[in-house]
C-alpha cells in the first residue's frame, strides 16, 4: 500500500503504551509509522479516514476458534472463518486442532498456515493436539508442530482424562516453548450431558453437566501446573468455583492464565429453555451466579482474555433433537458488541476491554500484536462503539449461522479492520 | 367449569402446558368416552375419515396399542411406523421424516422418541397436531392423565390427596408428568428412591423429597411404583436389583404405612419382585389394570379434543 493509511481523530486505546487519547495514526508499508496529535500527520498519497468518535485499538486476537478446515468445510473454511474474524475486528485467531484429520502433526499445521496465507484475512496461529488424534494416549510431536508454526497445544473438545498424560504434556511442552491449553472437563461426570445440571435440566428432561465436572479438572490442571512449574492456560471458564480456584492459584504464584467467552458473561442456562439448540454448548451456559462471577473475574484480572470459542455448525447439526445436536456457537462477529455491553454497564473500562481482547492474548500465546507502538506491525481495529445493528443471518460472514444472538439488537461494531497494513474489513460509518 | 371455556391446544406435548381447566376437560371427556369401550360394538363414527400416524422410535407395546385402539374406536384410520421400519435408519433426519409424513396430510402424529423435546421439535416444524407419547426423560402426558383419571375414579377426587411416587424419578417421564399433573390438581406429591435417582430441582416441579420410602408413603392415598430400567445399570446408580428391592421396593410393610384404602399404581411394564411385590400387583388395592383401561379412554379424549371436538 504505497501511500499508506491515515486514521484521523480516533480515540487511540493502546494499553501497552498507556495511551487513551485522541490521536492520528499513520500506517506505512504494513507498519505503524506514527501516532501523533490530531492534525499533525499528513496522509501523503494514501487513504485518509476520519474516525472521530471511533476507537482505534490494536487488532483483536481471538485465542480460541474452530475454523473446521480441513475436514468440515461445510461448516467453515479458513477463508470464511478469517473473514468472520475480520468483520469482528480480529486480526489474528488461534485455530483449535479438532479438525479432520486432527492437527496433531506438522503436515496439518503447514496446510492451515498455507490456507490462511492464501485467504489473507487474518493471522492464523495453529494450535496443535496434545495427543495423537486427540485420543488421549500418546503425546503428539510437539517439536515438529512448533517448527511448523503451532503456538500452543490442547486436546480441546476431547479433554485429557489421563492425569499422567497431562503432566507429561506440560513437562514436554517446555522443551518446545509451547503453551498448554486445558479444556477442563471430567468426562465421567459430564457424560452425554446436554446442558447445565440443575432444576431446568430436570424440567426439560435433559441430562445435566454439573459445574463440578469443570472445576475438578481446573483444580487438577492447576495442581499439575504448579507441580511441574509450567504455565497452563484454562480455556472457556464458565463457573464461579473454577474462577475461585484460578484466583487462588494466581495468588500462590502458579503460572496460570484463563479465558472466558462472551456467552458466559451474557447468557444463562435459561437460554436453552424450549430446547433451543442454538444455546447448546460445552461447557454449558450456567446460572446467574456464574455469570456474575465471570463478570467480576474479567474486571479483577482472574480472567486474562475473552475468546469466542467460535464453533460453526451446519443447520443439520443444530436443527434437530436437543440431546443429539452439536455443541457450540459462532462468536467472532458478536464478541465486540457483547463485550462493549459490559463497558456500557460500567463493569469493565475500555482499556481493560482492549487488554482482554488483544494485549493479553498476544502475551499468553507469545505472538506479536496487542500494541500500537511505532514500528509495530499494523494490525488495527477501528470500533464504532455507538453503531447499532440487528444481528441477522444475512449479516453473518461466517459460513454458519448458529448463534443464540440472532435477532438481537447489538451496539458496537468493528467498522475498519487492518491486518499488516491491509484493509481486511470495512463497512460504512459516519464521522 | 367455566361455560366460556374451550380446549384450544393443537398439540399435547406435556402436562406443563395444560392448565387445571384443560386437565379437567380431558378427564371429563375421557370419563364420558370410557363407556364406549364396554359396549358390544366398540366403535363410534366421531373421527371417521381422520388419519392418525403412530410414529414410535422406542419399543412400546402398551402405549402404542392403547393409542391405536383409542383411534380405531373413534373410527379414525391409523398407521404405525416404528424406528426399524422408518427411513431414519437410512439417515433421514427426524424433521425430514416428519415433513414427509405431514405431506400425506394426516390429522395427528403420535410420537414416541428417546430424545427429550422431540415432540416439541416436530410440532415446531410441521403443521400437524402432535401428541407426545413419551419423549426421552421429559414427559409422558397421556400417562399422567390416565393416572389422574384412575385416581379420581378410585378416590372421587384429586385435591387434598397425598401421592407417593417411588423409584427412578430422574429418568422417568411418567414421574415428571405425574408430579406436574397431580400438583396442578391440588394433590401433594412425595417422591423417594435412591438419592442417585432423585434429580436436582424436583422440588421446583412440585414434589417433596423423602429420604425413605416409608416416610414418603406415610399417610399416602396413592402409592405409585416406577419401573426400574435395568439398562441403566452401567451407570453406578444403585448396587443391585436385590438391594433395590429390599430398600425401595413396594412391600406389604410399605403399604401398611399408607392410608388404609391407599391404592397401588404402576405405569408398567412391571419388574415383578423388584419395584413391586407380585402379590401387591395382583392384590385388591392394585389399580394397575384400571390404568390400562383408562389409558384408552384418555387417549380417545386427547385425539378428540385436539381435532377440535367440543
Amino acid at each position: 500500500m504505497p501511500g499508506g493509511i491515515l486514521l484521523k481523530n480516533g480515540r487511540v486505546l493502546d494499553p501497552a503504551n498507556g495511551i487513551d487519547q485522541v490521536r492520528d495514526v499513520l500506517i506505512v508499508e504494513g507498519r505503524i509509522r506514527a501516532v501523533a496529535q490530531p492534525g499533525s500527520l499528513s496522509g501523503q498519497d494514501g487513504l485518509v479516514y476520519d474516525v472521530t468518535g471511533k476507537w482505534v485499538v490494536p487488532g483483536l486476537i481471538d485465542m480460541h476458534v474452530h475454523l473446521r478446515e480441513p475436514g468440515q468445510e461445510y461448516k467453515e473454511t479458513i477463508e470464511t472463518g478469517t473473514r468472520a474474524a475480520a468483520a469482528g475486528g480480529f486480526t489474528a485467531v488461534a485455530a483449535m486442532p479438532n479438525t479432520k484429520p486432527v492437527n496433531d502433526n506438522q503436515a496439518v499445521t503447514v496446510f492451515i498456515l498455507a490456507k490462511a496465507a492464501e485467504a489473507g484475512l487474518a493471522r492464523v496461529y495453529p494450535v496443535g493436539a496434545i495427543s495423537s488424534g486427540s485420543s488421549g494416549e500418546h503425546l503428539a510431536e510437539f517439536g515438529e508442530l512448533r517448527q511448523a508454526g503451532a503456538v500452543a497445544v490442547t486436546d480441546d473438545g476431547l479433554p485429557v482424562g489421563n492425569s499422567q498424560l497431562m503432566r507429561r504434556a506440560l513437562e514436554y511442552a517446555g522443551n518446545h516453548d509451547l503453551l498448554v491449553i486445558s479444556h477442563a472437563e471430567d468426562l465421567s461426570l459430564s457424560q452425554s450431558g446436554a446442558m447445565n445440571d440443575g432444576p431446568l435440566a430436570t424440567r426439560l428432561g435433559l441430562r445435566g453437566i454439573p459445574h463440578v465436572a469443570e472445576e475438578i479438572m481446573v483444580y487438577r490442571d492447576l495442581a499439575l501446573a504448579e507441580f511441574t512449574g509450567r504455565p497452563i492456560h484454562i480455556a472457556h471458564v464458565s463457573t464461579r468455583e473454577s474462577l475461585a480456584l484460578i484466583r487462588r492459584a494466581k495468588e500462590k504464584g502458579v503460572a496460570v492464565t484463563a479465558e472466558t467467552a462472551p456467552h458466559y458473561f451474557t447468557l444463562t442456562e435459561t437460554a436453552v429453555d424450549g430446547y433451543n439448540t442454538l444455546a447448546k454448548m460445552n461447557p454449558p451456559l450456567r446460572t446467574e451466579a456464574d455469570v456474575a462471577a465471570v463478570r467480576e473475574a474479567l474486571r479483577d484480572g482472574t480472567l486474562d482474555a475473552i475468546a469466542t470459542d467460535h464453533a460453526p455448525h451446519g443447520e443439520l447439526d443444530k436443527d434437530r433433537e436437543f440431546d443429539l445436536a452439536a455443541n457450540g456457537i459462532i462468536g467472532l462477529e458478536t464478541a465486540v458488541p457483547l463485550t462493549l455491553q459490559l463497558v456500557r454497564e460500567n463493569r469493565l473500562d475500555a482499556r481493560r476491554m482492549v487488554e482482554l481482547l488483544s494485549v493479553n492474548p498476544a502475551r499468553i500465546l507469545g505472538v506479536p500484536g496487542g500494541t500500537l507502538s511505532v514500528g509495530a506491525m499494523a494490525d488495527i481495529a477501528v470500533i464504532d462503539p455507538e453503531k447499532k445493528f440487528v444481528f441477522t443471518e444475512e449479516s453473518i460472514q461466517s459460513k454458519s449461522r448458529n448463534s443464540p444472538f440472532l435477532g438481537w439488537q447489538l451496539q458496537g461494531k468493528a467498522v475498519l479492520t487492518i491486518m499488516a497494513g491491509r484493509i481486511t474489513w470495512q463497512e460504512s460509518f459516519s464521522s | 367449569m367455566d361455560p366460556e371455556y374451550r380446549f384450544s391446544h393443537k398439540h399435547i406435548l406435556g402436562l406443563a402446558d395444560l392448565s387445571p381447566q384443560d386437565i379437567e376437560a380431558v378427564l371429563q371427556t375421557a370419563e364420558s368416552f370410557k363407556e364406549i369401550s364396554s359396549r358390544s360394538i366398540k366403535k363410534v363414527p366421531t373421527l371417521r375419515g381422520k388419519t392418525i400416524i403412530n410414529f414410535f422410535f422406542e419399543p412400546s407395546t402398551r402405549t402404542r396399542l392403547s393409542f391405536e385402539v383409542a383411534a380405531k374406536r373413534m373410527s379414525a384410520d391409523t398407521f404405525n411406523i416404528s424406528n426399524s421400519g422408518s427411513s431414519t435408519v437410512k439417515g433421514e433426519t427426524l424433521i425430514d421424516t416428519a415433513r414427509n409424513l405431514a405431506a400425506m396430510n394426516p390429522d395427528c402424529i403420535i410420537l414416541r422418541h428417546p430424545s427429550s423435546g422431540a415432540a416439541r421439535l416436530l410440532a415446531d416444524h410441521i403443521n400437524v397436531s402432535v401428541i407426545n407419547a413419551g419423549d426421552g426423560t421429559h414427559e409422558h402426558p397421556s400417562q399422567g392423565l390416565l393416572d389422574l383419571m384412575t385416581v379420581r375414579e378410585a378416590k372421587g377426587g384429586i385435591a387434598g390427596l397425598k401421592v407417593a411416587i417411588i423409584g427412578d424419578i430422574a429418568h422417568s417421564r411418567v414421574a415428571h408428568s405425574n408430579i406436574i399433573g397431580f400438583s396442578k390438581m391440588g394433590a401433594t406429591v412425595a417422591v423417594s428412591g435412591p438419592a442417585t435417582l432423585i434429580p436436582p430441582g424436583i422440588k421446583d416441579m412440585g414434589a417433596q423429597v423423602s429420604r425413605t420410602v416409608l416416610e414418603a408413603v406415610d399417610g399416602a392415598d396413592v402409592i405409585m411404583a416406577l419401573r426400574i430400567q435395568k439398562e441403566r445399570q452401567q451407570d453406578p446408580l444403585f448396587p443391585s436389583l436385590r438391594e433395590y428391592a429390599k430398600f425401595f421396593g413396594i412391600s406389604q410393610k410399605v403399604v401398611d404405612a399408607a392410608t388404609p384404602e391407599a391404592i397401588i399404581m404402576h405405569p408398567g411394564p412391571i419388574n415383578r419382585g423388584v419395584e413391586l411385590d407380585p402379590k401387591l400387583a395382583d392384590g385388591r388395592r392394585s389399580v394397575i389394570l384400571e390404568q390400562v383401561t383408562n389409558g384408552v379412554a384418555v387417549r380417545m379424549a386427547l385425539i378428540y379434543l385436539i381435532m377440535g371436538g367440543d
